[in-house]
């Protein structure tokens, strides 16, 4: 199947319009067929590279140099990008280098990080950006050898005519192409042509990581810049006075600036700081409500009993099918918050010159960084210029702009440039949480047990929608109501990987396991019989494709030995989130009454995938996240400030909590949708589904770790 | 202040730091040393290791007035050209996602096999247990020390 596209003038002007760098012409480094190389840096490719498009430039020894545009925080996107790059062009991948492009919405649309977004928006673009140079490069070369450019065929990064004998690498033609119009329609490959989508290329940064090339924003550094750290207010107070004496008497601290109900301390390296941050005598008064987590057991039970609903999706006649129901099922579910807690910590460079703002370091949302940046100093947006440093993991915490801004915030104050760097401390205390939720779910069953009614309610801290009202299993079930309600807490939240599905998924698919056993059903009969009903006779508007969950349930079943063999006691799940598809089984085996959890299966649609290396990542890391923060997580309040400061008592899992990962990917034939997001949810319900299978025991709140069911049960973890 | 003369990488450099200074923040504020790197500060997640006469340390716990002449290694010396065994380990097995804690990943393992060249599973599991990896790359840590641990 070849796809023709028409290119977007945006992405592709003119190319003889758009050249850069100082290229002499027709010079050459080497001959492709040289056995001498000599390799070049970056840098020096690209002095005399010429731009063919946003993405790529290529220079006169045939080196390509592919621009990435959205910032790496571990989902391989810096090395899955220029990947379907380098396939159209069919570029050789040992000649690629890897630049990331800093923020230019010129240039790039949607230049960020999140929402498991960027693969399904810029394949296409990815591809026709190879595909137009590729096209222009072929036709210089049928221009130079005055041959057909139906005749010429390209192979790693070589041109050739078959009937001449003649060949050359881009290189040879990039002066001329240059001068060339790009196509507006452009040719794309046959996905069965492929040759570096769908194979385990490695990542681009590998090197510069094991060796410690300081490449974070937390490494970044410029000649004359200070350090600062900051003491925020705890929630729902705001800061009355600051005696800074003791802090300032530190040696090392140079300034002690406010802003808001921040104090900074300012230096010329970090651990001064640190020391000086606890010398700072603050005090503070309530400005709104100062919750602690008890306050919010009380809220989330008030609030389920007689909170004013929001309805999300209403089908049917929900207190029919209840009224005339021969069994019901009631259960609530519960999450805590729980923090994002990247291991570089936040951080960033900010340098306010007048009405000019260079920052850099690490955000997911660079275009966010630069328009706060902005209204905060009246400025207009293009003079902030945008550094993406790689990041240390963002997990949706970059997203916000709160600490681009206070770094912006103390450069003004002390007009220097300026590096804020955060403690774990200030991680794990400076807000912005994955929201406390709690659930209720109930579920009517019919005499032959069919479920005709489920009505879902959600109260949550600051969450906004805690429901996906469109997603399984509405469009199975006649009656349905969804509802969901909102507090406004002063302890702040944000997207969270994967946000509410991350625990939504857990407690619906728990709670569905629930229901089935009620029902007499077995778990994974009982999801094919609803989605069955969804796919023959859908109940209103859905948001996920039938046949792709159906595929994944299937070749999980299949995959997992469902079912056969009566030592193991398994726990299903399946869940779709951004665009992707993901089922789940988790396998423990009883042995003396000890129950071992030895083994996860995950069947991922996440359509065509692009790097099978970073495809495995995301759903390993996607589960081992998934169940660290189901099992061992938790963060409590107490008058407005964390009680969990650091790793010591906020646990995160660890490498012998981990069990065999078991991945398979269903071959859909759909491009790729997306895989950063969609294996995390899956898992903390298909673990609860196998403890309770295994020990009777049914675990409705996390950290399971903490709950009175679990107290008893010493869940081993086999490795293999 | 006080004036310390350490060891780093086999070679003598001098510092003007407080002497509660951490290690950590004499690398990295005051000798340019990046790739050791700050995430607990506490001793709890190990991205922060380093060698100190060949045992594997948290540089963030470490104050510099205990160092004394001890030899420190950072990821920077652990090899001149990026290739220690455990550092061609974790390119073939293409371990990191976002890749910070992976430098402290790769202190802890290769102080370990200097130590325990051929070990078990168990103790492959022992060892890199006090090293978080926030993205959940644990199979593949597992994998390379292993790998590292056959080829060294």
């Amino acid at each position: 199947m070849q796809t023709q596209l028409r290119t977007s003038r945006r992405d592709f002007l003119k190319i003889a319009g758009t050249t850069a760098g100082g290229l002499v012409i027709g010079f050459n480094w080497f001959s492709c067929d040289s056995p001498k190389m000599e390799v070049l840096s970056t840098e020096q490719i690209l002095a005399q590279a010429k731009s063919f498009n946003s993405f790529l430039s290529i220079s006169p020894t045939g080196d390509v140099v592919i621009f990435s545009p959205n910032p790496e925080l571990g989902q391989n996107i810096k090395t899955s990008f220029p990947m379907v790059v380098a396939e159209e062009l069919e570029a050789d991948w040992e000649k690629v280098r890897v630049v990331q492009a800093n923020l230019d919405p010129e240039k790039y649309e949607r230049q960020l990080t999140g929402g498991s977004g960027a693969m399904p928006h810029s394949w296409e673009r990815l591809r026709k950006a190879g595909a137009t140079a590729k096209f222009v490069l072929v036709a210089a070369a049928a221009q130079t050898w005055k041959v057909p450019a139906s005749e010429l065929t390209v192979s790693k990064g070589m041109i050739s005519h078959e009937g001449s004998g003649k060949k050359g690498h881009f290189g040879e033609f990039v002066a001329v192409a240059t001068t060339l119009t790009a196509p507006e329609e452009v040719v794309l490959k046959d996905k069965k042509d492929f040759t570096i989508i769908g194979t385990p290329v490695k990542n681009v940064d590998a090197k510069s990581m094991y060796t410690g090339q300081g490449m974070y924003g937390l490494d970044f550094y410029r000649e004359g810049m200070k350090y600062a750290m900051i003491q925020r207010a705890p929630f729902g107070m705001k800061l009355v006075s600051v005696d800074d004496a003791a802090a300032r008497a530190v040696a090392g601290v140079s300034d002690v600036v406010s802003f808001g109900s921040n104090v900074a301390v300012v230096g010329t390296s970090t651990w001064p700081l640190m020391k000086a941050k606890k010398l700072l005598k603050i005090s503070y008064e309530p400005e709104t409500e100062v919750e602690s987590s008890s306050d919010h057991d009380k809220l989330f039970a008030d609030l389920l009993a007689k909170g004013s609903a929001e309805v999300k999706r209403k089908d049917g006649n929900v207190n029919l099918a209840f009224k005339n129901a021969a069994k019901i099922i009631t259960a609530e579910y519960q999450c805590p918050f729980v923090a994002h807690s990247p291991m570089e910590p936040e951080n960033f460079f900010a340098h306010v010159q007048g009405d000019k703002v260079e920052l850099v370091g690490p955000t997911q949302t660079p275009d966010r960084a630069r328009q706060e940046t902005a209204a905060l100093l009246g400025i207009p947006p293009e003079n902030v210029s945008v550094e993406i440093t790689r990041l240390g993991g963002g997990f949706g915490r970059r997203l916000r702009a709160d600490y681009v801004i206070e770094a912006v915030e103390v450069s003004r104050a002390i007009q220097a440039p300026v590096k804020v760097t955060w403690s774990r401390e200030d991680e794990l205390t400076g807000g912005a949480y994955r929201p406390a939720v709690r659930y209720r779910f109930e579920a009517a069953l019919d005499d032959k047990g069919t479920l005709t009614g489920y009505k879902l309610r959600g109260v949550g801290m600051n969450a906004g929608n805690t429901t996906r009202e469109n997603n399984f299993p509405s469009g199975a079930v006649d009656h349905v109501l969804i509802e969901t309600i909102e507090h406004a807490s002063s302890i702040t939240t944000n997207a969270w990987r994967a946000p509410i599905t991350n625990f939504l998924a857990y407690a619906e698919q728990s709670f569905l396991d629930e229901v089935a056993l009620a029902a007499g059903k077995d778990p994974v009969d009982f999801r094919l019989e609803l989605l069955q009903r969804a796919k023959t006779n859908p109940v209103g508007e859905v948001d996920y494709d039938v046949d792709r969950m159906l595929g994944v349930v299937n070749m999980a079943k299949e995959k997992s030995n469902w079912g056969k063999n009566p030592s193991i006691k398994q726990g299903f799940s399946v869940y779709f989130s951004h665009r992707s598809y993901v089922a789940q089984v988790a396998d423990i085996e009883v042995q003396g009454g000890k129950p071992t959890l030895k083994k996860i299966t995950a069947v991922t649609d996440c359509g065509l995938v692009v790097n099978p290396t970073g495809a495995n990542h995301q759903v390993r890391g996607g589960i081992v996240d998934g169940m660290g923060h189901a099992m061992y997580t938790n963060l409590t309040f107490e008058a407005g400030v964390p009680k969990q400061k650091n790793f010591d008592t906020y646990r995160l899992i660890r490498l012998k909590e981990v069990p065999e990962i078991d991945t398979h990917f269903v071959d859909s034939g759909f491009d790729p949708t997306g895989l950063g997001e969609p294996a995390l949810p899956p898992t903390g319900g298909a673990i609860a589904n196998a403890i309770f299978a295994a020990t009777g025991r049914r675990l409705r709140s996390q950290p399971f770790i903490e709950q009175k069911e679990f107290s008893d049960i010493q869940l081993q973890i086999k490795r293999t | 202040m006080a004036s310390f003369t350490l060891s780093i990488n086999g070679t003598t450099r001098t510092v003007e730091v407080e002497d509660d200074t951490p290690l950590l923040w004499v690398l990295r504020d005051h000798l340019g040393l990046v790739g050791t790197k700050f995430s607990c500060g506490i001793a709890q997640c190990g991205a922060c290791t380093v060698h100190v006469n060949g045992n594997a340390t948290f540089s963030c716990m470490t104050p510099i007035s205990s160092v004394g002449n001890a030899e420190v290694v950072t990821i920077e010396g652990l090899s001149e050209a990026g290739d220690h065994p455990v550092q061609k380990a974790w390119e073939q097995v293409d371990v990191a996602q976002c890749g910070y804690c992976q430098a402290g990943q790769i202190m802890t393992a290769a102080a370990f096999l200097n130590q325990n060249p051929s070990p078990s599973m168990e103790e492959i599991d022992n060892a890199m247990n006090r090293n978080i990896c926030r993205c959940g790359t644990y199979h593949k840590i597992r994998e390379a020390v292993s790998l590292a641990s056959k080829s060294s």
